[in-house]
């Protein structure tokens, strides 16, 4: 089987996928990009914390213009991980704002993006309602 | 307590398409009408504030010197994203709070006109995937973990407001761009100043739901000056300028402070509330006492959160408070009578000053039209994001 890498470095493939947050050891504010201290409390150390694969939307727009490239429409979102606030698109739903309500039940999905010249596939993720 | 400072001129280009003019031509044409409405020359003028994105320069303010004056004062090349105007104008009203000079010019200009698209440039992919960034990403996140586009997060941010409090749905928000192309029919240097019906507004093209294309802040070139004055310099001039010169009751800039979740979508609302607070508070004047408001509607969503977060109304309050009409030019408190971000246009580093210049306009009885009869206290609000936030609030002279 091909190797499978995620899109980025906080998500986590696997049998399980999941997203895994840096939590500040000090105050407990979460991140998800590389840091060199927080930027709630300034502490410099972090812990990795694996949040729910289920959520809720918490807001969302359908974006329809995009640089080139970039498929539209899609479904952005923001959608709440146990209180955990994560960016993602919706998947497995028709773009269509009659589709989307606020508070929605929705589950982390992964998203094959293709291989590279070394046949590696990357790996994103979306929400798909439950 | 440093001194009070004044407005002493201010002036705007026309804002739409300048296609023979480059910014050093808008902005030397904002800033020479705004030396001669302060009735001072650049000989004057003890320093400049200058701030463009698109200038193509980083010493900007020396390109401008070059066409209206090289007198050898300090320059300070600001920027702030959208705020950048306001912090150019706040820069030189901080060095004469300072004492470091009594008058001082303050300049944004822009060419946006047929941009596009701002933010989010696509990145080029090799042939195998490599990490890049804080995210370690495989490649570009747009579309694919959400979006980073200005109409996705600030279509996002009225959703928010929404969820919260309920009653935002597409068509209120297309009745608040509806309010702003209305106004903007009144406003000869707006770059649109068409009335759209809210069939048309709901039915154009769609950019980010809920905001379709005329709910967006127009791309457009255009230029605003200001000349600022201490109190002390200003009381040994002519009775005219005294007249004309317009309070600066409070100048404040805030920067997003930490909070839950603010950079997996940005809190444009806690630095806006923090600013508007300690802007009140400087001032002495409450929400209630304001009879205008420019604040900054980059689209129709980010209008509503910001009647909240400027306490225009009650905390949860903004979708009653547009509801009631209060913030048409015919109501309690008229909010973007120029027409706004959506029809003025918005050249970014123009609109921080463009904004006070609309207050100014109204405060000096000067505004013609689209006077709002009496006005004495306006409010001028800018955002950019990243984020920075602008606050002035302004005073019609006691004279």
């Amino acid at each position: 089987m091909a190797e499978r890498i995620p899109l980025v470095d906080y998500l986590v493939l696997g049998d399980e996928p999941h997203i895994v947050a840096q939590e500040c050891v000090r105050c407990s504010a979460r991140f998800f990009d590389r840091r060199n201290a927080c930027a709630s409390c300034s502490g410099t150390e972090f812990r990795a914390v694996d949040l729910p694969r289920e959520g809720t939307v918490y807001t969302f727009s359908i974006v329809s213009l995009a640089p080139p490239g970039v498929p539209v429409p899609f479904v952005a979102a923001v959608v709440d991980c146990g209180g955990t606030k994560v960016r993602g698109v919706l998947v497995n739903i028709e773009p269509r704002p009659e589709n989307v309500t606020l508070g929605m039940k929705v589950r982390l999905a992964t998203v094959p993006l293709g291989a590279d010249t070394a046949g590696v596939e990357a790996v994103g993720y979306g929400f798909e309602p439950v | 307590m440093a001194e009070d400072v004044w407005i002493l001129g201010i002036s705007m280009t026309k804002f739409g398409k300048h296609r023979d003019k480059d910014t050093i031509d808008l902005a030397s044409e904002a800033a020479l009408a705004a030396l001669a409405d302060a009735g001072v020359t650049m000989r004057d003028v003890g320093v400049l504030t200058a701030g463009s994105l698109t200038g193509g320069s980083s010493s900007f303010g020396q390109l401008l010197q070059k066409q209206i004056g090289q007198t050898g004062i300090p320059v300070y090349n600001v920027a702030n994203a959208c705020a950048t105007g306001a912090t150019a104008l706040r820069v030189a009203i901080m060095a004469i709070r300072a004492g470091e000079t009594d008058i001082g010019l303050a300049v944004g200009v822009e060419k946006l006109a047929g941009a596009g698209l701002l933010g989010s440039p696509p990145k080029e992919e090799d042939g195998t995937w490599s990490r890049r960034g804080r995210f370690g990403a495989l490649a570009p996140l747009e579309g694919r973990v959400g979006t980073d586009s200005m109409p996705g997060v600030f279509a996002q941010i009225g959703l928010e407001y929404g969820h919260r409090y309920g009653g935002a749905d597409f068509m209120l928000f297309a009745r608040i761009a509806e309010k702003n192309h209305a106004h903007s029919t009144l406003n000869p240097l707006a770059a649109y100043s068409r009335r759209f019906t809210l069939d048309e507004i709901m039915n154009d093209v769609m950019i980010a739901y809920p905001n379709t294309r005329p709910m967006c802040s127009a791309n457009c070139d255009g230029a605003a000056a200001a000349v600022v004055v201490s109190d002390s310099r200003l009381r040994r001039m002519d009775p005219e300028q005294r007249r004309r010169a317009v309070k600066i009751s409070a100048s404040v800039l805030t920067s997003d402070p930490w909070q839950d979740a603010c950079q997996v979508l940005p809190d444009v609302n806690t630095l806006t509330r923090q600013a508007a607070a300690k802007a009140y508070e400087q001032a002495g004047i409450g929400p209630s006492e304001l009879d205008l408001v420019e604040l900054h509607d980059c689209f129709a969503t980010a209008e509503l959160v910001h009647y909240d977060n400027l306490s225009l109304c009650e905390p949860g309050g903004a979708v009653d408070l547009f509801e009631s009409g209060a913030t048409w030019r015919d109501g309690t408190i008229p909010v973007n009578v120029s027409g706004g971000l959506e029809s003025k246009g918005h050249p970014i580093a123009a609109t921080g000053i463009a904004n006070i210049w609309e207050i100014c306009h109204h405060l000096r009885g000067e505004a013609g039209e689209r006077q709002i009869p009496g006005a004495r206290v306006g409010l001028a609000h800018v955002i950019g994001l990243g984020s920075a936030c602008g606050v002035h609030i302004l005073e019609k002279a006691a004279a």
